[in-house]
């Protein structure tokens, strides 16, 4: 959550209360994002940003370099002096002509924090540890368990092959058995897998299994790992005990894995405050807008390499990352995972799918570019849909509840049986659904970032949106751990855009039924009345800021949260594009025929006016 | 001074955004090369090497292997290492008695064998499993490029020296392989065709113009071309070329028999007329070509060396972090221009709409093609003179 840390406000140069600018970066895969923060009339406000590609890689091998870019856009747009004279450091603090009071800093550059996760049994304790390792912030390359199906071999050479930053090793409750853990760590010993930054130094490995195999595991492994011991992470089978294990990846992260990143030891110079994985700082924004709305919120991060789904759900907070979806270097992920089909369902004109394949293969080799024309950005949004759905189904296979327990009477040979269990993950339980990445904060108009969720996710019921405004929650997550107040201010007024609210009654119906009435009492006191007819969606403007009391009445078997048929009241935040009634049914379902679809899309586009009608029109040859 | 009372000037210098690739007529090379783990450095500073001298050596160790041991013996874990035949450290041969039980004055025997000749790694009390390592795989290091060693870094490798031309490709599949170099198309924009591969191109690089279809590129595999260097391959055929589909470029390990080169993309592009023209005037001569691939996280490119000693090696290209100014020639790396030649007139600093409506940092460009345009500073790369 969003609290202060005591150690970090203590080395701040200024005291917070006489700040004037503050910077933050985001060292991203693809590119380092700056935010310059100013005390505008005493409140905190965003007044500029900088981008510029990230440095991490080859031939430049110092993120600095890529740092320094983005900071002198800001330099350029605000006129103020930033960095010092031989450009090799931020000037803190600002001394009246130049520099500014703090800069913080994220980074999930070089491919962030990688970790092999490892347990007993693939649905508990293995389970868990993917758990804590993905909460911390890191991509979990594989998670490994005694029954995942494996050969000892293939595991010992899957082991070998992949170069983490970290191992979690986890396994067997407190005063069980140490036999099975024992295995586990025996492969992970033989294997002798490499970090992958380099051969200086020991693999950190974070044991969080029974606690009476950690002599055993010691007396194996402390020769060979830089070997941590942190409580177990499931106690009993009853109870998952992760934030010891969160905590010691965060502790290992700066201490192993950035000092080895190429170019972070300067980067650790240029700043006061640790550097914290850019999902943890993500994470912390999804947690405000739940605490704050105390409301149940799904939020992506949608980046170049991976996309990062948070879900706060009745207080519980699991977040998944799938490493391998993303816009840039991951796009042809998508590609291979979505098909190419699915991607040319959301593509109305006439492109040929071997086209897109070619340019989706070369946006893969050069992933700086960005979409010039209205055409290159509609293929990147019908990307971006394809990848937020695969990664909400992989954030289902996370967000379950635990497993085990109920098992346990029942013997060993019973645990060991794969049973998969729902996901808690209720689209008709969401209350906010909220965005941000690149492609999300970027997207040229409002309702395209807001569609793009809404299609991908497809909530249902009522639910609000929300978006960061040019992609600034982790620079504002890292920053509310020394300066909440200017975190928040900023978060509340620049970042977080109000989309509106989705009105999307669940259930189907025929071509153009009338399938809910929707009275809307708004904030001035008149009254708006509409109906959602199946297969369409419209919009009613209610500003930013501004609330209206909702009647739904569905029809027939037709469910907006209470069961079907049955009328619920709420409210309805407004936002930049209003309260959209979503008349398209769950699951949306899209014509397979071509001209068909592709009427039915523009249809949907112009009513949420998506894109410039003419170019639309010179796309499809009209 | 808040940012509202900035002047907006129009800068004379831009930082690059995506390095160009290198494109070097005449360079003096020099090619480290490393052993993964310590070695043994069979070269000297000073002696001459070729494609496939061996300059250094290394034996990597045996991948282990888990027996499960106290099971079949019937014993617990606790009691295995009392019935072990064979210690930590002893050497194995497949087959042979690792550990055993005999009972009953030999009425009852186990046996547990090793499954691969290795040594013994360990013997655990807490699993009653021995984990025995393969033995060492040796593994040899090719020079890769003929030239002089010029260092030699013990145990772990050496530094070649020689006078080359340098090109790099935007994305390659296949490993290190060398040839003679035989360009079979007379312009950078006439694609490969099946019917210009011939017998006589076994281990050789050829080089072909805007694009190789994948009947081609079998046919090359088949006639046993070394290498492959075009301009650009359709997306749909690189899956089956390679018998995978590529998620994130990351490449170099694929076994397919060439190595393969795009020095454009994918797509049907024109080879830049200068990599072309370098590549024909080289016509005939000895050369070295890596498809290695890595995008992500240390940027790798796939190369092809030439070596030649008929032009002087030129000075080191202008530093890449100078960035762009009026004059710089770019080339437009997406659409609506994609593959486009030109020269930057201007680097506006505000701020510029694009057709999509988002507001970018743009270059203005007059391309070879003629007329002038607006590019998104993102989607250029520059080219390296």
């Amino acid at each position: 959550m969003w609290k202060e840390s005591e150690e970090a406000v203590s080395k701040l140069r200024k005291p917070r209360e006489e700040m004037r600018y503050i910077l933050a970066t985001d060292v991203g895969s693809t590119t380092t994002k700056a935010r310059f923060f100013e005390r505008v009339k005493g409140e905190w406000r965003f007044v500029a940003s900088g981008e510029a590609p990230s440095t991490v890689e080859a031939p430049y091998e110092d993120v600095t370099m890529g740092v320094r870019n983005a900071v002198r856009e800001v330099e350029e747009l605000t006129g103020l002096h930033i960095l010092s004279d031989d450009e090799n450091s931020i000037v803190v603090p600002y001394d009246g002509e130049k520099g500014v009071d703090l800069y913080c800093t994220t980074s999930s550059a070089g491919g962030g924090l990688q970790m092999l996760v490892a347990g007993v049994i693939l649905n508990m304790t293995a389970e868990s540890a993917n758990r804590a390792a993905l909460g911390a912030g890191a991509i979990v390359m594989d998670v490994m368990a005694v029954n995942d199906g494996r050969p000892d071999y293939r595991k010992i050479d899957r082991i070998k092959a992949l170069r983490p930053d970290m191992i979690v090793l986890a396994g067997g409750t407190d005063g069980g058995t140490i036999k099975l853990v024992m295995e586990m760590a025996e492969l992970l010993n033989s294997a002798k897998p490499r970090p992958r930054l380099g051969l200086g130094y020991d693999l950190p490995l974070i044991f969080a299994g029974n606690v009476d195999a950690r002599p055993e595991v010691e007396k194996l492994m402390a020769g060979n790992f830089a070997l941590s011991r942190v409580p177990n992470l499931r106690p009993t089978l009853e109870e998952e005990n992760i934030d010891p294990t969160r905590r010691m990846i965060h502790e290992l992260f700066m201490e192993h894995v950035m000092s080895h990143a190429p170019g972070y030891n300067n980067l650790r110079k240029w700043t006061d405050l640790d550097i914290l994985p850019t999902p943890a700082g993500e994470g912390m924004a999804m947690q405000l807008i739940a605490h704050v709305n105390k409301a149940n919120v799904l939020g992506v991060g949608l980046g170049g390499a991976t996309t990062n789904v948070y879900s706060i759900f009745e207080g519980r907070f699991v977040r998944s990352v799938s490493a391998n979806l993303g816009m840039s270097y991951s796009i042809c992920n998508v590609l291979k995972e979505a098909g190419i089909d699915n991607i040319m369902r959301w593509i109305p004109f006439n492109l040929e799918a071997a086209e897109v394949i070619d340019r989706l293969r070369n946006k893969m080799i050069r992933p700086t570019t960005i979409p010039q024309t209205i055409e290159e950005l509609i293929i990147e949004h019908a990307v971006a849909r394809e990848a937020l759905r695969l990664g909400l189904e992989h954030h289902k296979t996370i967000a379950t509840r635990l497993k085990g327990g109920r098992r346990a009477e029942a013997g060993l040979a019973t645990m060991f049986e794969e049973a998969q269990e729902e996901t808690y993950i209720d689209m008709m339980k969401f209350d906010i659904i909220a965005g941000t990445g690149g492609l999300l904060s970027h997207a040229p108009v409002r309702s395209q970032s807001m569609l793009v969720m809404v299609d991908a996710w497809q909530p249902e019921g009522v639910t609000r949106l929300f978006q960061d405004s040019v992609f600034m929650m982790p620079h504002l997550g890292v920053l509310s751990t020394v300066y909440p107040e200017a975190a928040w201010q900023v978060f509340d007024k620049d970042c977080l855009v109000r989309l509106g609210t989705v009105i999307a009654p669940a259930g189907k119906a025929n071509e153009g039924d009338h399938i809910a009435d929707v009275a809307l009492e708004m904030p001035d006191g008149t009254s708006v009345e509409e109906d959602i007819i199946f297969g369409e969606i419209k919009a009613v403007p209610l500003g930013e800021g501004e609330e209206a009391e909702a009647v739904i009445e569905p029809h027939k078997s037709l469910d907006v949260g209470m069961g079907g048929g049955k009328s619920i009241t709420s409210k309805v935040g407004g936002g930049v594009v209003g309260v959209v009634l979503d008349g398209r049914g769950r699951p949306l379902s899209i014509p397979e025929d071509r001209e068909a679809r592709s009427r039915t899309l523009i249809k949907w586009w112009d009513a949420l006016q998506l894109y410039p009608r003419e170019q639309i029109e010179h796309l499809l040859g009209e | 001074m808040s940012w509202e009372e900035n002047e907006a000037a129009s800068s004379q210098r831009a930082h690059a955004y995506t390095p160009g690739l290198k494109i070097k007529r005449s360079i003096t090379m020099r090619k480290a090369r490393l052993l993964p783990i310590m070695g043994e450095v069979t070269v000297d500073v000073g002696d001459t090497v070729n494609f496939d001298t061996i300059v250094a050596r290394t034996t990597i160790q045996g991948d282990p292997v888990v027996v499960p041991a106290s099971d079949p013996l019937g014993l617990n874990p606790d009691e295995l290492p009392g019935f072990m035949v064979k210690n930590i450290g002893d050497e194995v041969e497949k087959d042979e008695v690792v550990a055993q039980y005999i009972a009953f004055f030999g009425l009852l025997k186990r046996f547990v064998r090793s499954p691969v000749d290795g040594t013994v790694e360990h013997v655990s009390s807490s699993t009653g499993r021995v984990t025995i390592r393969g033995k060492p795989i040796p593994l040899e290091l090719k020079a890769y490029i003929p030239g002089k060693v010029v260092r030699v870094i013990p145990n772990e490798g050496v530094e070649i020296e020689a006078n080359a031309t340098f090109i790099q490709g935007i994305f390659g599949v296949g490993g290190e392989s060398h040839g003679e170099l035989t360009v079979l198309v007379d312009s950078p924009d006439e694609p490969l065709t099946t019917d210009m591969i011939a017998p006589e191109h076994k281990g050789k690089i050829i080089v072909g113009g805007s694009l190789a279809p994948l009947e081609a590129l079998k046919r090359a595999v088949r006639m046993g071309v070394a290498g492959i260097v075009v301009g650009g391959v359709k997306g749909i055929d690189i899956s089956d070329f390679i018998g995978y589909e590529i998620g994130v470029a990351i490449t170099g390990h694929e076994e397919i028999g060439s190595t393969l080169v795009l020095t454009e993309g994918f797509g049907e592009i024109a080879m830049s007329e200068r990599t072309f023209d370098l590549f024909r005037s080289l016509n005939g001569e000895a050369a070295a070509i890596n498809g290695a691939t890595q995008i992500r996280a240390g940027v790798q490119r796939p190369e092809i060396i030439i070596l030649q000693d008929r032009w002087t090696a030129e000075p080191s290209a202008a530093d890449i972090v100078a960035g762009m100014t009026p004059g710089t020639r770019i080339r437009v790396i997406r659409q609506p221009y994609f593959g486009e030649i030109g020269t930057v007139t201007a680097l506006p600093v505000e701020l510029q709409r694009l057709e999509t409506g988002s507001h970018a940092r743009v270059v203005e460009i007059e391309l070879e093609s003629g007329g002038r345009v607006l590019v998104p500073r993102a989607n250029v790369e520059i080219l390296e003179e």
